[in-house]
């Protein structure tokens, strides 16, 4: 049962950073219906900002993790200006592989300048944990889920409650009568892209947080499973984002510690595939019929 | 009117890949394409029937797929597993790519039935998720040596290899001017269409990623028995990407464009080794540019025919 609770735990922590990562997918999912494959890639470069700003700068954890948002903020909106929208209009594979040509540029230009070896990302958060009733907390573990959850309050409350989110929510039905309701469709979805990616941002700096060591590579995966995170819990609804990646990451680290580590991929991609057959909107989503 | 296969055109084919092989074969005797140059001459058969089959599945057919490297990782471990277990010369390679076709088949086909109802985006997150399978199932077997991967014994020769890449190519672009093909072509362009045609939409998009699949395998297979060493981390997503860069590169739907795509890859990959370090970062700007100015590719469509070629000839003659 400990060992149970403790799974629990560290599944929990990685569930936050997926459901950070998910959010920004679904949301760019929810309003261009594209699938961002550079996402993961900007979680990549989150990192990578956090590591530069606390090792070279001298930043504590806090002003590095808002640097990290700020600068993918601008990333996000910068790649959406120049790759994604001239495709507006294009099919959705076209779509598609700009954002795979997108992912691999950042990650080719990453390892080109950055070097391709894993970094170890400093100490900024002295680790201690915590015992209670045989179960190990640490305060980096509780900090991540403090700040997911922080994060994701304010994003709803962006999107719930603000004139820009109500913006997102009518371009996402529909596009074009929003454009003549007299919304600025391109800015919103500039501002959707800053929101995600800041997201991002903020997952790469905890991720470095916690797992202490960063590379070039490691946004593919984590992206992946974030989107089938997003993909799980419904795509283009934020709570399912959440819900989403906390499982995923739940699943993951049960599978790790009870079956094998190897197999804890595999499991996911499964996952995946029996809900995509089964009920492909989401748990959370409802079906939508096709019209011709 | 029915055509025998003794057409103008086919005889032309013939001639034409008779030329090529002749002056490769040439080439490589006189001394010009020395081992290295061979090697990259593999390397690009090989990509081309990659790129040749994985344009069986979004050219012709339209169906996104980003696992192919999953099928290209079963061919070649089924052809390096019999060269270790059974015998390590070309009969071993001939068995083990039957195995590795015969077994890429049958996934092919699991996966495709489930996933194959799904659309654009969805299939091509579901294919990658099988690849992704394909490739961690192998790498936990115990017979194909985990991550260390198979050491083996070179058999394929380069004649071989370009054999095979004749063969692929015509079974594919006969299968795409066959009725099934021209239903792919379709589904295509409008599934919904397609379907209120009387088309059976599943049945033919079941039957290219099965034969893509197939193929796929025939190319894993050769790269096994060619190139000593495979590894599972040879038959990541990334791979699957390199094979969509030659396929988006040349054209989707254009056999030709891959052909030419691959060589043309190739030979700066070979020619331009200190180009190695950025090759990626070019690859991806590459592909957000030709999505952006040029999204049919290098060809679009077009094919290099002879039966085109020759009505040129008449339209000409009659127009003077």
């Amino acid at each position: 049962m400990t060992q149970f609770l403790q799974q629990l735990i560290n599944g929990l922590s990685l569930g936050s950073i997926y459901a950070l990562i998910a959010l920004g997918y679904t949301m760019v999912y929810g309003i261009i219906k594209l699938i961002n494959f550079a996402h993961g890639d900007i979680y990549m470069l989150g990192a990578y900002v956090g590591f530069l700003t606390t090792t070279y700068l001298g930043f504590s954890f806090l002003p590095a993790l808002f640097a990290a948002m700020v600068i993918c903020a601008v990333l996000g909106v910068v790649i959406e200006r120049v790759a994604y929208r001239p495709l507006r209009n294009a099919t959705r594979i076209a779509a598609l592989i700009t954002a795979i040509g997108v992912s691999y540029f950042l990650e080719a230009t990453t390892q080109k300048v950055l070097g391709t070896g894993v970094k170890t990302f400093p100490d900024v958060l002295a680790n201690t944990t915590f015992t209670i009733g045989g179960v190990q907390i640490s305060n980096q573990q509780v900090l991540i889920f403090i700040i997911t959850i922080v994060l994701m309050v304010v994003l709803q409350f962006i999107v719930r409650k603000t004139k820009i989110g109500r913006a997102m929510r009518a371009v996402s039905v529909d596009s074009d009568a929003a454009k003549l309701m007299g919304i600025n469709v391109d800015a919103t979805i500039s501002v959707t892209f800053a929101i995600g990616s800041a997201l991002a941002g903020a997952a790469g700096v905890l991720v470095g947080l916690y797992y202490n060591t960063i590379n070039p590579l490691m946004g593919m995966v984590p992206g992946v499973k974030a989107f089938i995170a997003a993909v799980f819990g419904g795509i283009g609804i934020i709570p399912g984002a959440m819900f989403g990646g906390l499982f995923i990451g739940i699943v993951e680290t049960l599978v790790s510690g009870y079956a094998s580590s190897l197999y804890k991929d595999a499991v996911v991609y499964v996952i995946l595939i029996i809900i995509l057959i089964v009920k492909p909107a989401g748990l959370l989503g409802k079906n939508v019929k096709e019209k011709v | 009117m029915k055509k025998g296969l003794l057409t103008k055109q086919n005889l032309c084919w013939v001639l034409l890949v008779a030329v090529v092989f002749g002056a490769l074969q040439g080439l490589i005797s006189a001394g010009i394409i020395n081992p290295i140059y061979q090697t990259a001459l593999m390397q690009i058969g090989i990509n081309i029937i990659l790129a040749v089959s994985l344009n069986l599945i979004i050219g012709i057919t339209g169906q996104f797929s980003l696992g192919h490297a999953g099928f290209m990782c079963i061919g070649a471990y089924a052809t390096g597993v019999m060269m270790k277990q059974g015998s390590p010369d070309i009969m071993g390679v001939l068995i083990g790519m039957a195995i590795g076709m015969a077994i890429s088949a049958v996934i092919a086909l699991i996966v495709a039935v489930p996933t194959l109802r799904l659309r654009g985006d969805y299939l091509a997150i579901a294919t990658l998720g099988f690849g992704e399978i394909i490739r961690i199932v192998i790498l936990n077997m115990d017979i194909t040596n985990g991550a260390a991967g198979l050491v083996l014994p070179k058999v394929v020769t380069w004649q071989m290899i370009f054999i095979a890449v004749v063969i692929c190519t015509v079974v594919i672009v006969n299968f795409g001017t066959s009725a099934p093909g021209r239903a792919c072509i379709a589904i295509r362009e409008d599934e919904i269409a397609a379907e209120a045609m009387g088309i059976n939409t599943t049945k033919y998009k079941i039957i290219a990623f099965v034969i893509g699949a197939m193929v796929a395998a025939v190319a894993g297979s050769l790269y096994a028995s060619s190139f000593y060493v495979i590894k599972p981390e040879m038959y990541t997503f990334n791979k699957s990407i390199d094979i969509l860069v030659i396929v988006v590169f040349g054209g989707m739907g254009s056999v030709t464009g891959s052909f030419i795509a691959a060589t043309v890859i190739g030979l700066i990959n070979t020619f331009l080794q200190s180009f190695s370090s950025i090759r990626m970062i070019v690859y991806g700007a590459v592909l957000v540019l030709i999505m952006i100015f040029r999204p049919s590719g290098l060809l679009g469509t077009k094919e290099f025919t002879f039966s085109a070629l020759f009505e040129k000839f008449e339209k000409n003659k009659e127009g003077k």
